[in-house]
């Protein structure tokens, strides 16, 4: 579904991505985590486009989508969510998402649109009220409105940026199973970057690991969790911590 | 609802009414220019009103009338052709300055800086080709033959100019009103809060910005263009430069910058102010009322930045609601 190749993104002598290449099958969810500043939403800038990569290419269902406008990407079947939740504050709630789904599938039909901002805000949680304002969500709110917002423009592609940063345990499980059921009752291809490695680990089918902007392992979970580069990265050399820590990562990896 | 377009129907109705029942010609002049620059203002609080501050709309302003009256003293062409060209040359120089700035996101401040040059560029050209547009002495567009005036646009009976400014007005909180409900609304005041995340949502963020700003511009123009039929007199000062943006932002703001009639309202307070002022102190007053405005504008956007409509609308929705809570 997703071939990328060769990436690159440099911000002046700053290499922020370097050659990265990876694949996403259709229907799976791909786990993609590394370290602040590892390169992981540098990519995800460049997948919904807006970043312009520096070299590389990025074959979604075939067409080359590098460099190309960020409406045109979303609308060729590609949503996005931000890290930090980006609501419009000056629309509702449903306003926020009948927008998404007004210019982001293309067909620029209000009643479409509606309808999929209904579907949106159920499949999140959200109430489907036309008139709640966006300032009374918490924390936990406005990342369903920001998931709500992508599905809205009917993707076929999820790209869910750091979903879980600033949730309590319990809504990170949430979360977490909703992107599953996003998956599997919509049957929307995930990449889920995250911090947080033992909910991702939970849910994701593959894995991919960055490390200043080089992909540095990748595979299942189970497999990349004992990889002694990635236990490294994330936690340090001293041996006795990283093999607790990997037994952790096992043991919350269900392996 | 139904009570809302009620009176708007019984207000439509007086006010053109208004011309057959009462004509004293000083306060009809009066009334006609509320109502193109009213018009006019609108123009501008239509990309004002997402956050695209221009101060540009002198220009556009100075085009729409400009280019009337040269048509039609130079090359004998109709303000009937010669309006829609002047809109068209209007919207192709909005086009020439905002595609820019939209596609390398020059916005905030620095997208006023730019429309305050064009402006000023103007103002410039029309006062540097003083050969064809008599510069800073102003420009009349020739009379016609008697008899010629409707093909001419030109009419001596201030009941005729009345109707069509109200005509033009009205086309006007229609357009506003078209905008308000439509989904542009939507992206533009996305738009105006992030665009980067208003592009994820799939908005074509320039082609918007594009599409709001050549309304506003072509709007703009027209007013310009009455305003030159009706006065039959136009001069750099009166209809293009930064002084006559900087009126609209201030009449805007004043009035109500989120409400249809907000500008209205302002142009109602500037033109009362510029006329008060004129008759109070006569040519002592001369530029006074900019001085006002500047004072105004600082008072207005620091304790009342909704405007006089937009504070009031909002006082009265807040009160109905009260005893329902309680």
């Amino acid at each position: 579904m997703l071939t990328v190749d060769g990436l690159v993104k440099r911000f002046g002598g700053f290499t922020a991505v370097n050659n990265v290449s990876f694949r996403v099958e259709q229907g799976e969810i791909l786990g993609l985590i590394g370290p602040n500043g590892s390169g992981k939403s540098t990519i995800f800038n460049m997948l919904s486009g807006t970043l312009i990569p520096t070299a590389g290419s990025i074959l979604f269902n075939g067409t080359e989508i590098a460099g190309k406008a960020p409406h045109r990407i979303i609308n060729g079947g590609i949503g996005r969510t931000f890290q930090i939740p980006r609501p419009f504050h000056r629309l509702t709630i449903f306003e926020n998402v009948a927008l998404a789904g007004y210019y982001g599938q293309g067909s620029h039909s209000r009643a479409r649109a509606d309808e999929a901002a209904e579907r949106a805000l159920a499949m999140v949680g959200l109430p489907t009220n036309r008139h709640a304002g966006v300032d009374g969500l918490g924390a936990a709110g406005l990342k369903k409105l920001e998931l709500a917002k992508a599905l809205a423009t009917g993707p076929k592609l999820l790209l869910a940026d750091e979903s879980l940063g600033g949730l309590d345990e319990h809504e990170m499980d949430q979360a977490a199973d909703m992107l599953r059921k996003i998956r599997d009752e919509l049957g929307i291809t995930i990449i889920w970057v995250e911090h947080i490695m033992g909910v991702l680990m939970r849910v994701v089918d593959r894995v991919m690991v960055l490390d200043h902007g080089e992909k540095i392992s990748e595979g299942l979970p189970s497999a990349v969790a004992s990889d002694p580069r990635v236990i490294e990265v994330y936690l340090g050399t001293d041996a006795d911590s990283s093999q607790a820590a990997a037994a952790e990562a096992r043991r919350r990896a269900g392996v | 609802m139904n009570s809302r377009y009620a009176a708007w129907a019984v207000g439509l109705a007086a006010l053109i009414a208004l011309p057959f029942v009462y004509r004293e010609p000083y306060h009809l002049h009066i009334l006609v220019l509320m109502l193109i620059w009213s018009f006019a203002y609108t123009s501008w609080s239509i990309m004002g009103r997402f956050g695209l501050v221009s101060l540009g709309h002198g220009g556009f302003m100075g085009v729409g009338a400009y280019v009337t009256a040269l048509l039609w003293n130079h090359l004998d062409i109709t303000p009937w052709i010669g309006i829609p060209l002047s809109m068209v040359a209007a919207g192709l120089l909005a086009l020439v300055v905002a595609y820019p700035c939209f596609r390398f996101r020059i916005t905030g401040h620095y997208f006023v800086l730019v429309t305050l040059a064009l402006s000023g560029i103007v103002l410039q050209v029309i006062t540097a080709t003083r050969d064809y547009t008599g510069g800073s002495l102003g420009y009349t567009p020739n009379r016609a033959p008697s008899g010629q005036g409707l093909l001419a646009l030109q009419f001596d009976d201030k009941t005729t100019w009345y109707l069509i400014a109200l005509g033009v007005w009205v086309v006007g909180l229609l357009i506003w009103r078209w905008v308000d409900r439509s989904m542009s609304r939507y992206a533009m005041e996305a738009i105006s809060e992030d665009e980067d995340a208003a592009a994820a949502a799939g908005v074509n963020v320039t082609a918007e910005k594009l599409k709001i700003t050549l309304i506003s511009a072509l709007m703009t123009a027209l007013a310009g263009a009455l305003y030159c039929q009706y006065q039959m007199f136009i001069s750099p000062d009166t209809v293009s430069g930064i002084a006559v943006s900087l009126q609209m932002v201030f009449a805007v703001i004043v009035g109500g910058l989120y409400v249809s009639l907000g500008p209205t309202i302002g142009a109602i307070i500037t033109i009362l102010l510029a006329e008060g002022l004129r008759i109070g102190f006569g040519t002592k007053a001369v530029g006074w009322d900019n001085l006002v405005y500047g004072v105004l504008l600082v008072v207005f956007i620091i304790f009342l930045p909704k405007g006089i409509l937009g504070s009031v609308l909002d006082k009265l929705k807040a009160q109905p609601k009260k005893p329902k809570t309680t």
